[in-house]
Formats: structure tokens, C-alpha cells, sequence
């Protein structure tokens, strides 16, 4: 194989192992943050709007991890540094 | 496919580009400007307000609330910033109805230089309210072994603020994208519904962390939370 091929095949492969590790974490901690805001506006219902203006931007902070790895997901697959590299380089 | 609306270029003349990012962002300080101008004109201080003047001042007595339920006392002194910071963010992102526009903020150079402002504005305030050596000495709080992490966390927060909006505002349109390609019939729809709730909701996050950033540099010791806090800081002399 050469240099291209390689740099194809671990991008490929690690952008999905990233997407899917970066979905387990915020999903767990989501599922978890969303289940206690739950509890929360059972037992004091007149605390709702404090309560479900923090959960979303809880929820929105959670999901930022998951954005980071989505946004290396992309990088890896639409405009990988490594293989723009290569790509010059045979270009010569 | 193209990551961020940077790769559009409308016009080049030598290292000079006109990208889709600059235009758009000069668009939206054309709205404000025209808007402010218009509104500036039916503003009056008398009981007989028109309609535009009743839904302004909606809109920034709800920022200052919202600036003030963070612990900053007296937030009309910070509404210049973190108000401006939240309408920009807010109209970028729910103009994406208009077919066509590219949203500024899906681009990383407009997302961290908003986040630059916020990482320049912190210290102006923190000094501002405290002086310089009152907050210089929080950064060795609450040892002098916690200096290197809390710069640290101050530039990685930087970070953190720029590449979430841009994280969030790219895959918005990612997803439209590829739902154009797998189904473009109804899916697209739901999904830029999606896309503006998200961006209205990452508007309001950016603008709240700013200003729960600036309320952690500027909170003396002595603060004592009191719920309608007055607008503006009595002036001294009475």
C-alpha cells in the first residue's frame, strides 16, 4: 500500500471510531442530566422555567463534546490536512 | 463539500478575498445599522410609544434580566457588549430561512473572533470593577499552585466558546446538506426547523457563558445578591 492509501484508510476509520466514542459519553451524560431535571420538576413544579433554562443549556454544553468530535470527524473526512500533504506531494 | 461558507469566494484581487463570511457579516451590520437608524427616529420619552419602541424595549429589558439572574449587578453598563453579542449570533443563525444565505457564524474566523472579544472584554471588566492587582491576584485563588490551570482554563474556555458555535452552526447545514442527497423531500424542512432552534439556543448559551465569565472576573468578595438589583450604579455624588 502506499503512503495514500494508508492515510485513507486510518482517516476513514478512525473518524468513525471518534464519531461513535463521541456519541456514547454525551449520550449517557444527556440521558442522566435530562432523568434528574425530570425528578426535579416533579417535586417543585413552580420552578419550572429555572429549571428547563438550566437543562437546556446543560444539555447544549453536554452536546458541545459531541460537537468537538463531530468537528474532527469532518476535518478527518472532507479536508484532511495529511492527505492534502500527500496529494501535493505526488502532485510534483 | 465545502466546511464553512470561507470557501465561497465572491471576488479576489491579489491575497485580498471577498468570501461568502465577510459579505454576510457585512449584510447583518447593514440590517443593524438600518434598523437602528429607524428605530432611533420613533423614539421618544413620552407615554405615547409606538409598537417598534414597545418590542425594543422588550428586547433589552429581557437581556438585562437574563444579564442580571447571572449575579451582574448593575448590567446595563455590560449590555453594549454582551447584547450585541447575542442579537449578532441570534440574527446569523435564524436568517438561515432565506434561501441562499450562509451563515457567518458556521465559519471558525467569525467564531473566534467573537470568542476573542469575550477574552478581551473579561479582564477590561475584571480590572474595570476591581483594579488591576485585585484581579491579577484572583488568578492565584485559591493557591498560588492553581495559577498555570487557571490561565489555562482561561484560554481553553476561549476555545471552547468558538469551536461549540461553529461545531453547532457547521453540522446544522452539514446535515441539511447530506439530507438533501438521501431524502429531499420533507426531511430537509424538519431539519432546518431544527437548525434554528439549535442556533437560537447556541446564540443564547455564547451570550450567557460570556457574560457568567465576566461575572466570575468581577464579583468582589462582598457581593450581596438582591433581586431587583437597579439598572444603572447610583451615581456617588447626591
Amino acid at each position: 500500500m502506499d503512503s495514500l492509501t494508508i492515510i485513507a484508510v486510518v482517516s476513514i476509520i478512525t473518524s468513525g471510531i471518534t464519531i461513535g466514542f463521541g456519541a456514547i459519553g454525551p449520550a449517557f451524560a444527556e440521558g442522566r442530566a435530562v432523568a434528574n431535571a425530570l425528578t426535579a420538576l416533579a417535586q417543585q413544579p413552580d420552578a419550572s422555567a429555572t429549571i428547563t433554562r438550566t437543562l437546556f443549556v446543560g444539555l447544549a454544553m453536554i452536546e458541545s463534546t459531541a460537537i468537538y468530535c463531530f468537528v474532527v470527524t469532518m476535518i478527518l473526512l472532507f479536508s484532511n490536512p495529511f492527505w492534502n500533504y500527500f496529494i501535493a506531494q505526488s502532485g510534483n | 463539500m465545502q466546511l464553512s461558507p470561507d470557501e465561497i469566494v465572491y471576488w479576489q484581487l491579489g491575497a485580498l478575498k471577498l468570501n461568502a463570511t465577510i459579505l454576510f457579516t457585512w449584510c447583518l451590520m447593514l440590517i443593524f445599522f438600518i434598523s437602528a437608524k429607524l428605530l432611533e427616529r420613533s423614539l421618544t420619552q413620552s407615554d405615547k410609544r409606538t409598537r417598534l419602541q414597545n418590542a425594543l424595549e422588550i428586547i433589552v429589558l429581557g437581556i438585562e434580566k437574563q444579564i442580571s439572574s447571572v449575579g451582574l449587578p448593575y448590567p446595563r453598563q455590560y449590555i453594549g457588549f454582551l447584547g450585541t453579542l447575542f442579537l449578532f449570533i441570534a440574527l446569523a443563525n435564524l436568517l438561515t430561512i432565506f434561501p441562499g444565505y450562509e451563515p457567518p457564524t458556521g465559519s471558525l474566523s467569525t467564531t473566534f473572533s467573537l470568542a476573542l472579544c469575550v477574552f478581551i472584554a473579561v479582564p477590561y471588566y475584571g480590572i474595570k470593577q476591581r483594579g488591576l492587582k485585585d484581579y491579577l491576584a484572583s488568578y492565584t485563588k485559591p493557591t498560588i499552585i492553581m495559577l498555570p490551570f487557571n490561565i489555562i482554563g482561561e484560554i481553553s474556555r476561549t476555545f471552547a466558546l468558538a469551536v461549540r458555535l461553529f461545531g453547532n452552526i457547521m453540522s446544522g447545514t452539514m446535515i441539511i446538506g447530506i439530507m438533501l442527497v438521501i431524502a429531499p423531500f420533507v426531511f430537509p424542512v424538519v431539519m432546518t426547523a431544527l437548525g434554528l432552534l439549535t442556533g437560537m439556543v447556541q446564540a443564547y448559551i455564547f451570550f450567557i457563558l460570556a457574560s457568567v465569565y465576566i461575572a466570575a472576573a468581577t464579583s468582589v468578595s462582598d457581593t450581596h445578591m438582591h433581586k431587583n438589583s437597579p439598572l444603572i450604579k447610583p451615581s456617588k455624588e447626591k
